[in-house]
Order: structure tokens, then sequence, then C-alpha cells
């Protein structure tokens, strides 16, 4: 049976957050999110019951940070930019300053595939089929950005301990 | 390095959240994809589940009938593009409120009874002939539909009012005077007929 969306958004709203942080950076996960909702409830209908809700959320999310990324890029705005005060939409503590900016300075499709699999915790298949190409391509994309998070952001190396 | 999504949490993102889906209400109206919008409003019977479709108020549920539940058969027989949106409901819950302060007897809000069919949604149409204050038995409220012998299904037709309270089946009582069942329980129904009942 098909949930009410209330419960969608209950339940999916926080991880579609910080994914939308890291794709698009604190600025504008706001408005990536708020389009990402609003075109899962317009498509809600026809999700088949069966369908896991949270990768088809993040699959809207891919979908609406591009748009959002391409509205921004015919903008002077520097992609990943962190505002200097913060902003009605929750700048996370400057401590983390410079986390986001090892991951705005990821490559594309890096940035995506360590979004997908460790902030929303997608299998590699069900990534793949958002960004396209293989598993085995997912996989090694998310390795790849943590190799390099791992280089720009030491400091990680030592906290965060597994969950 | 361990990547946890906490990295990218932040201690405000509850009000962030919580600000973000006001907007998705509001901009879920403005494109008309909230069908079924709903609030809670606290009340002298209870925590009370106000949902309504653009057509008008549709749903008002008691504690008892289980909220969630309540919003899952809405979900399901009017879409499942449901919203917490309170501004839809604004009129429905200033009348309510009035109504339980005692300031109103008379509900004068658009409704969509779409919810009951046939018999049911006949005899629900004609219980605010009930005025304020009064109380008929299930079978004067057969006669009053024009279906003398129908009195088990008038009982069945106020035991599922999708729009208690507003449309008042807790004045439709048994034949011996005693209040008999009610969707919100008989001390709902008890303590209804007392507010109405003059001083």
């Amino acid at each position: 049976m098909k949930q009410p969306f209330e419960k969608l958004v209950a339940q999916h709203g926080g991880t579609v957050l910080r994914v939308c942080r890291v794709i698009v950076g604190v600025h504008d996960a706001g408005d990536a999110w708020s389009e990402t909702f609003l075109a899962a409830l317009r498509a809600y209908p026809e999700l088949p019951d069966d369908a896991n809700a949270e990768a088809w959320l993040v699959a809207i999310a891919h979908r609406k940070a591009i748009d959002v990324l391409r509205a921004r890029k015919r903008q002077p705005v520097p992609v990943g930019e962190i505002p200097e005060v913060p902003t009605a939409l929750g700048v996370p503590g400057a401590r983390d300053r410079d986390l986001w900016q090892a991951v705005a300075a990821l490559p594309e499709k890096q940035r995506q595939a360590v979004a997908y699999h460790y902030v929303a915790g997608l299998a590699y298949a069900e990534i793949a089929g958002i960004l396209g190409g293989t598993s085995d391509a997912a996989r090694r994309a998310a390795a790849d950005g943590i190799k390099n998070l791992r280089k720009n952001y030491p400091r990680a190396a030592t906290e965060g301990a597994p969950s | 390095m361990t990547m946890s999504p906490d990295h990218f949490a932040s201690p405000s993102d509850a009000d962030t959240l919580s600000r973000l889906r006001d907007r998705l209400a509001l901009g879920a109206d403005a494109e008309g994809l909230l069908d079924v919008a709903y609030t809670t409003m606290d009340s002298p019977v209870g925590t009370l589940l106000l949902a309504a479709t653009p057509k008008g108020l549709v749903r008002v549920a008691y504690d008892v009938e289980d909220h969630d539940r309540v919003l899952e058969s809405l979900s399901r027989q009017i879409s499942p593009r449901v919203l917490r949106a309170p501004r839809r409901l604004d009129a429905a819950a200033r009348e309510l409120d009035e109504y339980f302060g005692g300031q109103r007897r008379v509900f004068d809000l658009p409704l969509d009874l779409s919810l009951s069919k046939g018999f049911r949604q006949l005899v629900q149409r004609h219980l605010p002939q009930i005025g304020y204050g009064q109380t008929r038995s299930y079978r004067q409220v057969a006669e009053l539909v024009g279906n003398p012998r129908a009195v088990r299904a008038v009982g069945t037709a106020c035991a599922t009012n999708p729009l208690p309270v507003v449309l008042p089946c807790h004045r439709v009582l048994k034949a011996d005077g005693t209040p008999g069942g009610y969707v919100g329980g008989p001390h709902a129904k008890r303590m209804l007929l007392r507010l109405e009942a003059p001083a």
C-alpha cells in the first residue's frame, strides 16, 4: 500500500537534505530539496507500491541538483562556496568548513557517488541506475572520492568512527 | 577515512526541515498538487485530525480512530498526495474552536462528502437538520430521509460519518434516549450533548 506522501517527507527529508548539501553545497541545498520534493509529489501517484522510495527520491534529487548546478553556472557564483554568515538553511559548523571545501573540490561523479553511497546509503547497483554506467564504476567513483577527500581533509581520518 | 552522514548533518537540521516542509506545503497548494491537506487540533474531546481536499473538509477524525490509519485510508481512497498543510484547515479549525467554546451553533464550511456513498451519504447530508441542542432517534432520522424502515442503515450511516461534530451524528440517540454508540466513543458523545444542552 502506498503511504501518505507526508510519511515520505518525514522519513527521507533529512537524508535528501544532506545529499543536496553534498551535491550543490549548503547555499543551494534548500532550493534543491524543495524542487526534489515538489517533483516527487507530482509523480508520486505513479510510483509502484513496492519501489524503494529513498532511491527514487535520491534519483530525483540527482536530476534537480544538476538543474541547480546548471543554473548556477550561468551566474557568477563559485561552485560549492560556503556562505560567510549562517543562512536560513542551517549551515554546518565552521569546524567543517575544510570538509565542505574538500567535498566541493571533488569531480562531480565522485561527489555524487560519495553522496549517494555514504550519505544516502544506496547500494552501488542503485547508484549505477542513477549515474549510468556499471556498479563497478559507481564503486570506483565512490572509492576515488573518498581517497581524494582523505588527501584534502586529513582530519576526517581521525574522527567519525564507523557506525 | 570514514565518511558518515553525520558529517553533513547540522544541529539546526530540524528547524531547516520544518521550514522546508512548510514551504513544500505552500508550493504544493500553489501548483494544484495538494490533493489532501491535513492538520491536527486540540479540543475538549481530544486531538482531532482535520483533512480537506480542494473541494472542502473531507474528514474529521478522533484520536481513537488512530490518525495514522486515517491518513493511510485517505491516501488509499482519495490520493497519496497527502501533506500536513494547516492553512487549508484554518477556517474549519476556527469554527470548531468557536463551537467547542460555545460561540457557534452552525458550521458554515465547504464540505467534500466523497468518502461516503448512497444512502449513508444521504443520511449524513440530512444530519445538520437536527439543530444545535436537539436530538433525534435513529428511527426519526430514518423517517426524516423518507425511509422509515431503514433504522439499522441509519445507525451504520452515523457510525461511518466521515465528518463527526461538523455533521452532528452525536445528536442521534437510541429510542430509549440513551446515547448509543459513537465514532469518538461514548464519552465524547456525552460531552458534545452536554456542551449543547441549554444551561
